[in-house]
């Protein structure tokens, strides 16, 4: 077991650095370079300045050059600085890392609490009339547009009856955990209802394939239980496919965070990201990224610790 | 035709028709109200349903019907063809994936699987962003108005490729086994021939139902990669970026919000109900 997480470390260390030689060749592709912004900012400044300050920055070397300097810095935990917020990146990013975290732990929870449920009832009897709601359910929240939601939400619950706020994660002059709560529960119900569909399915699928298996015919004929044979017989072999589905899909799910963090200008990693990349501040969204990938790897790696919890069969070598 | 009588199908391939229909008959429409999807009327903002402006206007005066039609006109133009591309895609790495197995297979699979566990969006934000000038695109290309319906087809095709991928591979595995690709193999037939002639064929299911599903995640990518400022750019209108309008007078005209969303939700609902459908229909081993 030890040495499976040792391999798996190293795994996911290497997966790591090659991302983050395509992040920082991605962001290199964004529009101008710090110099250019700084041209823009300040008309004093002459041609010679500028191949000054480019030599300064590194900017006149070639790619993999720039991305080892970038690299060794990183790794002092010296992410450099965000021109955005005038503050040291990591300064800038990691209360926003616990905010989304609170704001994808809360809806993720809340995801699997309705749509395992729901999908294992669902899977029971397929083509019931619970049946046929469940999948209807499942297939307009995989449908509907993340944003569009959230603007329907702000429109009727802030803009039209007023009973929560439209945006922010608290009030100026407020604060408290109450007021913390209520600017997330809009963004929670955005969140859930556009990961509930996908989660449903996988569980609905899962438990259908495990209801047709011999081992429950057995347990139905020495007379168990429907609910012993639902959650002890069938759910845990369900389980085990899910789980990998379910580690697979946090990368989906930090998406979702993006935008649901944009509509509600909600002071998260996604929101941060994309407000990194539109003021090119290419320092905060080369980090942001990073640690993006990082937290998806991770909910990866958990994915395959949780496994040998599930399944006694699973071997780790 | 035993697909049409799955009632998803209907539904589905019935409301895709009449918004297709509907795409291609505003032209006509346009001119029986006189006006045109980008006349900008300055006195007319905001304005209520009439009976020039059967869903009244945006806040530029804009009729809101003609928008919304062409809107529909880019959004499905985008969805079909990118689907497609990323059909196309998809199916070469699932073949090759599929039919020579081993330390191919396992490779391009997890290339698969990192493309779908990376968080695309953030990537998807930072490649839309990108400057075309680095990338070496000609400049005629750069300068052309129609730069973000190119640039919008090519990204989502590169994440869209992967449930394709997994479905042709999938069915591509147990496709090698079986005996009348034996007999292909005995004739002599070589790896080339025996994946496009005899294998390709027999992958239309899978293929048709991964497009169909496709066609509605991509128009949800470009949607959103619209409505942040990223996707289609104004003045060609998508029901993305009429949102991104939308949502500063969603107070003064709150009905300028809800037409395009729920365009794209119907939209999107008919391709994966469509998509779904088709797959029970085809697919004899899905009875659920």
């Amino acid at each position: 077991m030890s040495r499976f997480a040792a391999r798996r470390t190293v795994q996911i260390l290497v997966v790591l650095a090659i991302m983050s030689l395509v992040i920082y060749a991605l962001i290199g592709l964004m529009p101008g370079d710090p110099v250019d912004l700084m041209i823009a900012s300040n008309p004093h400044l002459t041609a010679a300045d500028v191949v000054r300050l480019k030599a300064l920055y590194g900017l006149d070397k070639p790619l993999l050059e720039r991305y080892a300097a970038w690299a060794t810095a990183a790794l002092h935990g010296d992410f450099g600085y965000s021109r955005l917020y005038a503050q040291p990146v990591l300064t800038v990013l990691l209360p926003r890392l616990g905010n989304t975290a609170l704001l994808m732990g809360t809806s993720f929870v809340l995801t699997l609490a309705l749509a395992w449920p729901i999908g294992l009832i669902a899977a029971r009897r397929p083509g019931s009339w619970l049946d046929d709601a469940a999948n209807f359910a499942s297939f307009a929240t995989i449908s509907v547009p993340s944003f569009w939601l959230a603007l329907m939400l702000i429109l009727v619950f802030a803009v039209q009856l007023g009973w929560l706020p439209p945006g922010g994660a608290t009030t100026i002059g407020v604060g408290g955990i109450a007021d913390r709560a209520d600017h997330l529960v809009l963004p929670v119900i955005t969140l859930t209802l556009v990961n509930f569909g996908p989660q449903l399915r996988y569980m609905r699928a899962a438990m259908i394939d495990t209801l047709d298996h011999d081992y429950i015919r057995t347990a139905r004929a020495k007379g168990a239980g429907e609910a012993r044979i639902l959650t002890r017989h069938a759910l845990r072999n369900a389980l085990i496919p899910l789980i990998t589905i379910v580690a697979l899909s946090f990368g989906s799910l930090f998406s979702g965070a993006l935008v649901t963090e944009t509509m509600f200008s909600y002071p998260g990693m996604g929101k941060l990201i994309y407000d990194a990349v539109l003021g090119n501040d290419y320092n905060l969204a080369l980090a942001g990224l990073l640690f993006a990938t990082l937290m998806t790897l991770l909910a990866n790696f958990a994915a395959d610790i949780a496994y040998a919890a599930t399944d006694p069969r699973i071997a780790y070598r | 035709m035993k697909a049409l009588s799955q009632p998803r199908v209907r539904f589905g391939g019935g409301v895709l028709l009449a918004l297709a229909l509907a795409v291609l008959l505003a032209p006509w429409l346009a001119q029986v109200l006189g006006a045109h999807a980008d006349t900008v009327d300055l006195y007319q903002r905001l304005a209520g349903p009439s009976l020039h402006h059967p869903l009244g206007t945006d806040e530029l005066g804009r009729d809101m019907l003609l928008r919304l039609l062409e809107g529909g006109r880019v959004s499905l133009l985008v969805g079909l063809s990118a689907a497609m591309a990323a059909a196309v895609l998809g199916t070469a790495i699932g073949l090759v994936a599929g039919y020579f197995g081993g330390r191919l297979d396992a490779a391009l699979m997890r290339l698969t699987d990192g493309v779908i566990a990376l968080p695309l969006l953030p990537l998807l934000v930072v490649l839309a962003a990108a400057d075309l000038q680095k990338l070496g695109v000609p400049a005629a290309v750069q300068q052309s108005e129609a730069v973000s319906l190119y640039r919008i087809i090519v990204l989502v095709t590169l994440v869209g490729w992967t449930t394709v991928a997994r479905l042709v591979r999938g069915a591509t595995l147990s496709l090698k086994r079986q005996d009348f690709v034996r007999a292909a193999e005995a004739l002599g037939a070589g790896h080339r021939r025996i994946m496009l002639v005899h294998i390709l064929p027999n992958l239309a299911t899978p293929i048709i139902v991964a497009t169909s599903l496709a066609v509605g995640e991509v128009i949800l990518l470009e949607s959103v990669l619209s409505f942040l400022g990223l996707g289609i750019a104004p003045p060609l209108a998508s029901w993305g970026n009429m949102l991104t309008g939308a949502e500063e007078t969603i107070a003064l005209a709150p009905m300028l919000a809800v037409y395009p969303g729920a365009l794209i939700f119907l939209t999107v609902m008919a391709c994966n109900l469509l998509g779904d459908g088709l797959q029970q229909a085809l697919d004899p081993r899905q009875r659920r």
